[in-house]
């Protein structure tokens, strides 16, 4: 027994060792081929995210160079301002508007652009090529047709009778404005996600629908958008997403005014930050950003995961 | 039947037809505005359209500004940002498709982690950052946040599991190492993914706007969106909407140029974008 001890054990420690260097070894060559990537991930991108959530518990605006602890002060002095309030309000509008709107079309349009017609190449490009333009240059486009009494939107309307409208300029009409042009700019985007559910579906339940006389609308309601549902989820995560984040055509279009009638949050935590240089104020803002972002996305991500099991 | 299918066919095409207008006037009437004569008074003429077309307004609002600067910076932010992002996609994409170790699942968490809070949002984090280094002005301060890319690494992931084992196996039986693998085996048969992830790359920082604003103040450093923004404000008051529409469409033309010519290639490449 004594002597069988070390003859059992010897082999089974040298395996040992072994496993442990064939893992450690494996650890160093994964590490090594991520380590490119960590050295740009770590400090722009995991670390912000701490540091911001430490910074937006410090008093740090122009008259505090030092910044100093004041925990929740931040948030309060937020939570304490009608203009943010009135920012919330916005962007909660803004999202509510024009995620479903454009959701909507983007599927009606799906429908339409997947059949046999002739001209269906020119359409899905006429709708598609929003998307690539950036965003400020779409907005310059935008703020032209936006002018006015000599933009397109007034010229359009005159042929009404209806003329002269400052468009951006008139609290009531402003945020509507600018939710056409985040609507014409997103459209084509999504439509491409439903036109590749759509021809990912199988043709003969359409076919066999058609047989049994359901049509145009009824089978879109019972049939379509139901088949459709991930590819809904899907984008209108991606969707909200983009809508919390519209800031680049408020610099060339309203400034978020007039008098915050078109200030959304991102262009807001800007303005907390880098015009009244209120980094501490700023990152509080941030923060509630990264919080609405993360809810977002968990949901989708929770959905996702509830998808890849129904398909496996 | 027929003849439904038929009525059918012309209601889509006029549904299409009315909203497809809507979608492209916009553009149509920049590029007519754009090519105005100048003094010809903008709004005149049949649809709006100029009677003598010039190219006036982009000889003018390509020396009013600096547009060599901006299109030279923006080339380089670009082409830099995708150069760094294939190499670090490549190798972690490989790691996490394809080599098994301890802590996989934590690091990839952190990649992810870049897919739900896109760096715009961390403006104000990572600015102060770029002041800490003393990069606040320069190419280098736009690039870097960029150059690790959680959709990338995703993309290649899932690019590189679709690649069947036994040729990895195979290339190793032969004797050769890791590079040798991924560059002979694994790049050739992922190529697609990578096309795809370079559109949706150079497209996003060709337009990417808030960022180089807050870390650039000078022309030097600026790429075209901000150059054109503070190019159409100056001019917002003058009226001067022929010259900033030919800005304007001086800054999308090589996008828009590209996607009319490979128009599927962008679409199925946009496709894949939608991983956040």
């Amino acid at each position: 027994m004594q002597l069988e001890l070390p003859a059992t054990s010897l082999p089974s420690a040298g395996l040992q060792s072994l496993r442990f260097r064939v893992t450690a070894g494996r650890f160093a060559y994964g590490l090594l081929l991520i380590l490119p990537s960590l050295v740009f991930l770590l400090p722009f991108t995991v670390w912000p995210a701490i540091k911001v959530v430490v910074s937006s518990l410090f008093l740090a605006d122009i008259a505090h160079p030092q910044p100093s602890f004041i925990g929740l002060g931040n948030f309060a002095a937020e939570f304490g301002n009608e203009v943010f309030w009135q920012v919330m309000r916005n962007t909660v509008l803004f999202a509510g508007f024009t995620v479903p709107l454009s959701i909507g079309l983007a599927l009606l349009l799906a429908v339409e652009v997947n059949k046999k017609l002739r001209l269906v190449g020119v359409f899905r490009t006429a709708l598609f090529y929003p998307t690539i333009l950036p965003t400020v240059g779409a907005a310059a486009i935008w703020l032209f047709v936006y002018a006015p009494g000599l933009g397109l939107a007034d010229r359009f309307l005159g042929l009404f009778g209806s003329y002269d409208h400052n468009w951006l300029g008139d609290p009531a009409l402003v945020l509507p404005a600018l939710m056409v042009m985040m609507i014409w700019k997103q459209t084509g985007y999504f439509m491409v996600f439903y036109l590749a559910g759509l021809q990912g579906l199988p043709q003969e339940v359409f076919e066999a629908a058609a047989l049994d006389g359901a049509r145009g609308w009824r089978m879109l309601r019972s049939l379509t958008i139901p088949l459709l549902s991930g590819t809904t989820v899907f984008v209108s995560t991606i969707a909200l997403i983009d809508s919390f984040q519209t800031v680049d055509q408020l610099f060339i279009l309203t400034q978020g005014g007039p008098n915050n009638a078109s200030n959304l949050l991102l262009f807001w935590l800007y303005q907390e930050g880098f015009r009244n240089f209120n980094f501490g104020r700023a990152s509080a803002v941030t923060v509630i950003m990264m919080a609405l972002l993360l809810a977002v996305s968990l949901v989708n991500y929770r959905q996702l995961d509830r998808a890849a099991h129904y398909e496996s | 039947m027929i003849a439904g299918r038929r009525l059918d066919t012309l209601r889509s095409n006029l549904l299409l037809t009315v909203v497809c207008l809507v979608w492209v006037v916009p553009l149509v009437w920049a590029l007519g505005t754009s090519v105005r004569a100048p003094g010809e008074p903008v709004g005149t003429g049949f649809l709006w359209l100029p009677g003598r077309p010039s190219l006036a307004n982009f000889a003018e609002a390509w020396s009013a500004a600096p547009f060599v600067t901006y299109y030279l910076n923006t080339i380089v932010i670009c082409g830099g940002i995708l150069a760094v992002q294939l190499f670090t996609i490549t190798l972690a994409g490989y790691a996490f498709a394809r080599v098994p170790f301890p802590g996989r699942e934590l690091l990839f968490s952190l990649f992810i982690l870049q897919l739900m809070l896109p760096l715009t949002v961390l403006a104000v984090p990572n600015f102060l950052t770029m002041r800490d280094l003393h990069l606040i002005n320069t190419k280098l301060a736009i690039m870097l946040p960029y150059m690790a890319s959680g959709f990338g690494v995703f993309l290649m992931r899932q690019a590189f599991r679709s690649v069947p084992l036994e040729l990895e196996e195979a290339g190793r039986l032969d004797g050769c190492q890791w590079w040798q693998v991924l560059w002979h085996v694994y790049l050739p048969l992922t190529r697609p993914a990578l096309v795809a992830f370079g559109l949706v790359s150079v497209t996003f920082h060709w337009n990417d706007f808030l960022w180089p604003l807050l870390v650039t103040n000078t022309p030097n450093a600026r790429p075209l969106t901000v150059g054109l923004a503070s190019f159409a404000l100056a001019g917002e008051n003058g009226a001067q909407f022929p010259l900033i529409m030919a800005g304007t469409l001086l800054v999308m033309a090589p996008l828009l140029l590209g996607f009319f010519l490979f128009q599927r290639q962008f679409v199925s490449s946009f496709i894949r974008s939608g991983i956040r």
